[in-house]
């Protein structure tokens, strides 16, 4: 009886205790992680950013968005840790408040690495699942989903029953399954569920997981997900297959850009033009000037950098053209021997003035924002650049089809191909339309250029590494034949691009040559062979 | 198979003439020698570096670098009272043109010795010309090892300085269990992943673990293989790209790497053949984290560096203007040979070869690199991440210095192979089993 105020009073004591110890034992341990942020050693700072992320410290989102852009800094006198605004002022980590700028002397960054920004990552995914912003709360959960980290469990399911967005509670529950399929805690019912979940997702981190699910898990589960995974895995192999052939596309479009010049000089006039890629290269660096003025004077209009530079590229390079035609080519026509070396030399020459004027390393020309990324559809990741880029060698083709079948020099051009007598006989300027032809070929050759800039080098030697695949495709195509142009250069694009994982890149590029040079054996003029008078002379 | 086969022509006809041409070129110096130095006439110092063509894009700031050093140097009274005049001539990235140029500058020029090269390609096809005429190369560039020559300075990395620490860092602090070999296709990539496979599989990495994939020289479409890339390190265990692709072709591979959003905290792709001088062409923004394993960075803290680095940007007249590990390795190549010459007190190649061993200079890293018997130096492991603003920061480094390994004890045919170029033994390939010079084991 007498024994319970006792009891009682033990119990007060201590709570009292607790409740006043409580506060100063967390502060102590605050102290001690934000000291490890300032050890300037990797897995002190990891160690840090896992412990704030759990403190609920109100500065604690900032502290780690503040490592992620390297805004936080310490100083080495007394390791106090300070958050860097993005307006350069400094402010305590601690407690948030501003410190004076005289305080920011003397500061060094605090350093991360690759283990220390997965860290981060997952950190991230526990700070901003209760984030305003949905996008940020999607990102979250799939950082969860990724670190696997288990004790979040009770904060996802938190988060879902306030979750109103209908994508970030897909997401949620994602990351949910993720944590509780391999869970033997949970109850059957609820991992097979989560099973379920997986499966339908389809990714390559749901195989993973579904994978994973450890040998002494009940039978129906292992069965359940060995059903899903193969699901999963044929799922993927569908995929897998689209993607290449969008990958054997985009490459074969690539291919079209900078032939489709060379089908008009060599197809339609039969100038074996060793010097066509220097006229992308040109295109290229037209591109790079371009951006550089607009970086200079009107950085609001870098967007639309590739706008400019396309008519600019057309011009440079169908002039150079043309010059080269005046003053070269034009006493070398029906010598064909004699065209290939002097054009040749003309190739050289080019590449060592844009040595000599813009330096022999790479240049760097710039992505506008519409063209940087990828884009997800239906499980196959699309990258814009390529993308945009297949959209212009249409819009390209279409434009010369334009050009030769219904303007007036298209008309001229065609009549002086046909019968150089005849057409000159009716009163057509024929080496003025020879020039303007050689002109319109090196023209669309800038033009690629511009597209090219956006995911190759470059560099001096760009045009090279594009004018043997230039011949292949024309020549494969049929000489004289834009369609057949068109058909060669996205079918060797496609075969290259399945070839590439079974047999390699080095591989299959052989088995493409040595596909050609049978296929010119059995038919010599090609996929679309020219008939007819024009065909013979 | 070029290579070897000019090889085997050379040792034929070496072998037939050799006494004859060692008897001619030691009575040729030694009654040349004091009769130039008597006049004081400048010393000529050859450099052999493409100026045009797919490596002008590298080499050509390396001759820039040693023409600064030439100057400099002059600028301090020259060698043995002699003034140095640099001797440049154009390969122009043309492989056999190598051997002829450097013909050119050894038996025209009657150059002293000869700063060059960058691929190893273009080293083979000088390799015989330098030995023939019993000449000095200085060769600044990291190399598949598997060589050693006596008239031939290694001041870039071996195999053991570059890619087996890079490796041991992301084993260590990455936990990488997977690893993806990418390179270009030819000797440097298919020689050193030969040693990492071996070295991994030594480290218990399984074979379904390890994926090697080569690209043509100037790849440009690496769209699928970053799929199958990502794919392969899509498996559960963390992955790791080991990448030996050379020169242009990484560009599009990097800009591939970040369209398609592999991030360097997922799948790190650490580059032995990448550094400051290509990261000026791209926009490094998606590549933040990415590895790079050199023994020099532009962003080490030394006093060295920061003084080599303000007289680069003051000789090349732009401030902007990048330093990389080939460069640092020139420095050091010729400050040694300076000191080998003041050694040796005559610009004698026999002599000087002799002298360079155990020569001593600082490196621009805050260390001293010091040349060993085998013809490679010591230097430090720097391994850095790429950063937003095109340099990269070292993240870890070897407590002290390495010593090159020419022939890798990783590798069935060369691991009982030693090089040692000090007289008596005086051997670039001795098999220690076997107890005697020369060959393969």
């Amino acid at each position: 009886m007498n024994r319970l105020p006792n009891f009682l009073a033990a119990i007060a004591l201590v709570l009292a205790a607790f409740l006043c110890a409580a506060p100063s034992a967390r502060a102590q341990t605050l102290d001690e992680t934000l000291a490890r942020f300032a050890t300037d050693r990797f897995p002190d700072t990891a160690r840090a950013v896992e412990e704030i992320a759990r403190s609920g410290h109100p500065m604690a989102l900032e502290i780690v968005e503040a490592l992620t852009d390297g805004r936080l800094a310490w100083r080495p006198s007394d390791r106090r840790l300070y958050v860097i605004g993005a307006d350069g002022a400094t402010r305590a980590a601690e407690t948030g408040k501003a410190e004076p700028d005289s305080e920011a002397a003397g500061l060094r960054r605090v350093r991360v690495n690759n283990p220390v920004r997965q860290t981060i990552a997952a950190a991230l995914g526990v700070l901003r699942l209760n984030s305003a912003d949905p996008g940020q709360r999607r990102v979250a959960a799939e950082a969860i989903m990724q670190s696997r980290d288990a004790t979040q469990a009770p904060a996802l399911e938190a988060a879902l029953g306030r979750e109103r967005d209908a994508r970030v509670a897909t997401a949620i529950t994602l990351a949910l399954a993720a944590l509780r399929v391999v869970d033997p805690a949970q109850p059957e019912s609820v991992r097979l569920a989560a099973i379920d979940a997986l499966a339908e997702r389809g990714s390559r981190d749901a195989l993973v997981l579904l994978r994973s699910i450890p040998a002494d898990a009940p039978a129906a589960i292992r069965a359940r997900a060995e059903r899903a995974a193969a699901g999963v895995e044929r799922h993927l192999a569908i995929l897998g297959g689209i993607q290449n052939l969008f990958f054997g596309l985009s490459l074969g479009s690539v291919l079209l850009l900078a032939a489709i010049g060379l089908a008009i000089t060599f197809g339609v006039m039969g100038i074996i033009n060793m010097a066509h890629g220097e006229m992308v290269m040109l295109g290229a660096y037209t591109t790079f000037v371009v951006q550089e003025v607009l970086r200079a004077h009107a950085p609001s209009l870098f967007d639309w950098s590739l706008l400019f530079a396309l008519p600019l590229a057309f011009l440079v390079s169908g002039s150079v053209g043309i010059a080269i035609e005046r003053t070269i080519i034009r006493y070398l026509y029906g010598r064909p021997l004699e065209t290939l070396l002097a054009t040749w030399g003309v190739s050289l020459a080019l590449q060592q003035a844009v040595r000599t004027i813009f330096g022999s390393s790479n240049r760097e020309v710039g992505n506008p924002a519409f063209m940087t990324g990828s884009f997800d559809l239906f499980g196959i990741a699309l990258t814009w650049s390529r993308l945009w880029i297949v959209v212009f060698t249409i819009a390209v083709f279409a434009f010369l089809l334009f050009v030769i079948r219904y303007t007036d020099f298209g008309l001229r051009m065609r009549a002086v191909v046909q019968n150089r007598a005849m057409a000159g006989s009716v009163g057509i300027r024929t080496n003025w339309i020879d020039a303007f032809t050689f002109g319109l070929g090196s023209g669309i050759a800038g033009i690629a250029g511009v597209a090219l800039s956006q995911i190759d080098n470059v560099s001096p030697n760009l045009g090279q590494g594009y004018i043997i695949d230039s011949f292949m495709v024309v020549v494969f195509g049929g000489v004289g034949s834009l369609w057949g142009t068109l058909v060669a250069a996205l079918s060797l694009g496609v075969a290259n691009k399945l070839l590439e994982p079974v047999a390699g890149a080095v591989l299959g590029k052989i088995a493409i040559l040595v596909f050609i040079i049978l296929f010119i054996q059995k038919r010599p003029r090609g996929l679309f062979a020219q008939k007819g008078r024009t065909a013979e002379s | 198979m070029r290579d070897t086969l000019k090889w085997g022509v050379y040792m034929q006809f070496s072998r037939r003439r050799f006494l004859g041409t060692t008897a001619a070129v030691a009575a040729g110096v030694t009654l040349a020698a004091p009769s130039i130095r008597a006049q004081g006439a400048p010393v000529k110092v050859g450099i052999l570096h493409s100026l045009s063509g797919t490596m002008a894009i590298s080499e050509t700031t390396l001759k820039d670098v040693m023409l600064m050093l030439i100057e400099e140097q002059n600028k301090k009274g020259g060698i043995l009272g002699r003034k140095l005049e640099a001797a440049v001539v154009d390969p122009a990235s043309n492989w056999p043109l190598f051997a002829e140029k450097a013909r050119e500058l050894i038996t025209a020029q009657k150059c002293a010795a000869t700063f060059g090269c960058w691929t190893s390609v273009s080293r083979k096809s000088v390799l015989p010309v330098f030995e023939e005429l019993n000449s000095i190369l200085f060769y600044p560039v990291q190399y598949e090892g598997e060589e050693s020559s006596k008239n031939v300075f290694y001041t870039g990395a071996a195999p053991n300085q570059q890619a087996i620490p890079a490796v041991d860092y992301l084993m260590e602090s990455e936990k990488v269990q997977r690893w993806v070999l990418a390179g270009t296709d030819y000797v440097y990539p298919r020689t050193t992943n030969r040693i990492l496979e071996a070295y991994l599989k030594l480290k218990g990495v399984k074979q379904e673990d390890i994926l090697i994939n080569y690209t043509p020289f100037g790849h440009s479409d690496w769209q699928t293989i970053v799929r199958q890339i990502k794919a392969f390190g899509g498996a559960g265990k963390k992955t790791a790209v080991v990448s030996t692709i050379n020169g242009d072709a990484n560009v599009p591979f990097y800009k591939e790497l970040g369209n398609q959003g592999v991030a360097a905290k997922d799948i790190p792709v650490v580059a032995f053949s990448v550094g400051e001088e290509e990261l000026a062409g791209i926009d490094t923004k998606p590549l933040v984290g990415h590895l790079a394993a050199w023994n020099y960075f532009m962003s080490v803290d030394a006093p060295e560096n920061k003084d080599f680095i303000k007289k680069w940007q003051a000789f090349i007249k732009n401030p902007k203007r990048v330093t990389n590990d080939p460069m640092e390795a020139h420095v050091i190549g010729f400050n040694m040979w300076v000191k080998a010459v003041e050694k040796a007190g005559t610009f004698d190649s026999e002599a000087v070869i002799d002298a360079m061993i155990g020569v001593a200079v600082p490196n621009l890293t805050g260390g001293i690199s010091t040349m060993m018997p085998n013809h490679h130096i010591t230097k430090p492991v720097l391994i850095g991440e790429i950063q937003a603003d095109g340099q990269i920061n070292t993240v870890w480094q070897t407590s002290g210095l390495v010593v090159g390994d020419e022939w890798s004890d990783y590798l069935e045919g060369s691991k009982d192979l030693i090089s040692d170029w000090r007289k008596p033994l005086s051997c670039g390939n001795f098999n220690v089993k076997a107890g005697k010079c020369g060959g393969k084991a």
